[in-house]
């Protein structure tokens, strides 16, 4: 009996786990895996509601954010390398050239 | 039991222990390979759930391509050595986090409640998923009659990530400022 308020639970944890990664870590390619986290989240409850409303919209949307994560991921690695080649880190907090 | 809650039981722990274990372990590449057990778990979810196109596309897009790249610019970067990199914050800041936190597990929580009161309203039901030749069949005709027009768009947005991309790869180093160490 899988019901599906249970896989809407696991959405949510793992939503709020990427969320707290985002929040508190510092290195910029763990902040990307927690977006990616979070894209992944969306997308259980994007399929769970899918299934809750007999209809194939969810799965249509899960695909375009697929598409859109795959470009995010890849843009945002080359803004890490770019960033890695200019200040020597992967730090967000030492990442500050337009404060000075 | 039930076979196919077992099945969510051990998928649904691997994917809240493996993402736990994304944002808590010290080096980059430990993280990488725990985002790759997170990943097989959602499919395995996904597959649950009788969404098996998705599934087979999260192994292939995810844990094919996204992973090898997150794997590759580790490498580049040579980010190996352990950092215990928790942002240390003000108190104004950890309060308002923790009020959105609160104010996020309220939606999510009425989210979760709603759940039971929807109505299946639309016309893809399981038999008429399987009557279709089954769920690829029935995807690709919902992707390719209504939604032809955004699938044509989104190639637009791939388009413009490789030109950024390779814009970003080819940029020389400009910034003369001094660095902070």
């Amino acid at each position: 009996m899988n019901e599906p308020w249970m896989m809407l639970i696991v959405a949510c944890t793992v939503f709020l786990i990427g969320l707290m990664g985002v929040i508190f870590r510092k290195n910029l390619l763990i902040v990307l895996m927690s977006v990616e986290l979070m894209l992944n989240a969306v997308n259980l409850s994007f399929v769970t509601f899918s299934k809750l409303h007999n209809s194939l919209e969810g799965h249509i949307s899960v695909l375009f954010v697929m598409t859109v994560a795959a470009a995010e991921s890849a843009v945002g690695l080359g803004l890490v390398i770019a960033l890695f080649r200019t200040l020597k880190t992967a730090d967000s907090d030492q990442i500050q050239i337009l404060r000075d | 039991m039930d076979w196919s809650f077992l099945a969510f039981v051990i998928f649904a722990t691997i994917a809240i222990l493996g993402s736990l274990m994304v944002i808590l372990q010290k080096t980059p590449v430990s993280s990488a390979f725990s985002l790759v057990l997170v990943f097989f778990s959602f499919a395995g979810l996904y597959a649950l759930l009788g969404a098996h196109f998705i599934a087979a596309l999260q192994i292939l897009v995810y844990t094919g391509a996204i992973m090898v790249l997150f794997v590759f610019v580790i490498m580049l970067l040579g980010q190996d050595e352990k950092t215990t990199d928790i942002k240390d914050t003000s108190l104004l800041f950890k309060g308002v986090t923790t009020l959105g936190a609160i104010g996020l597990l309220s939606v999510f929580l009425r989210a979760v409640m709603g759940s039971k009161e929807i109505v299946a309203k639309g016309q893809y039901s399981e038999e008429k998923i399987k009557e279709l030749g089954g769920n690829l069949q029935a995807i690709s005709e919902v992707l390719f009659k209504d939604y032809v027009f955004h699938f044509e768009l989104v190639s637009f947005l791939i388009l413009g990530a490789i030109v950024a991309t390779v814009a970003l790869a080819k940029r020389k180093n400009t910034y003369s400022g001094e660095y902070h160490e």
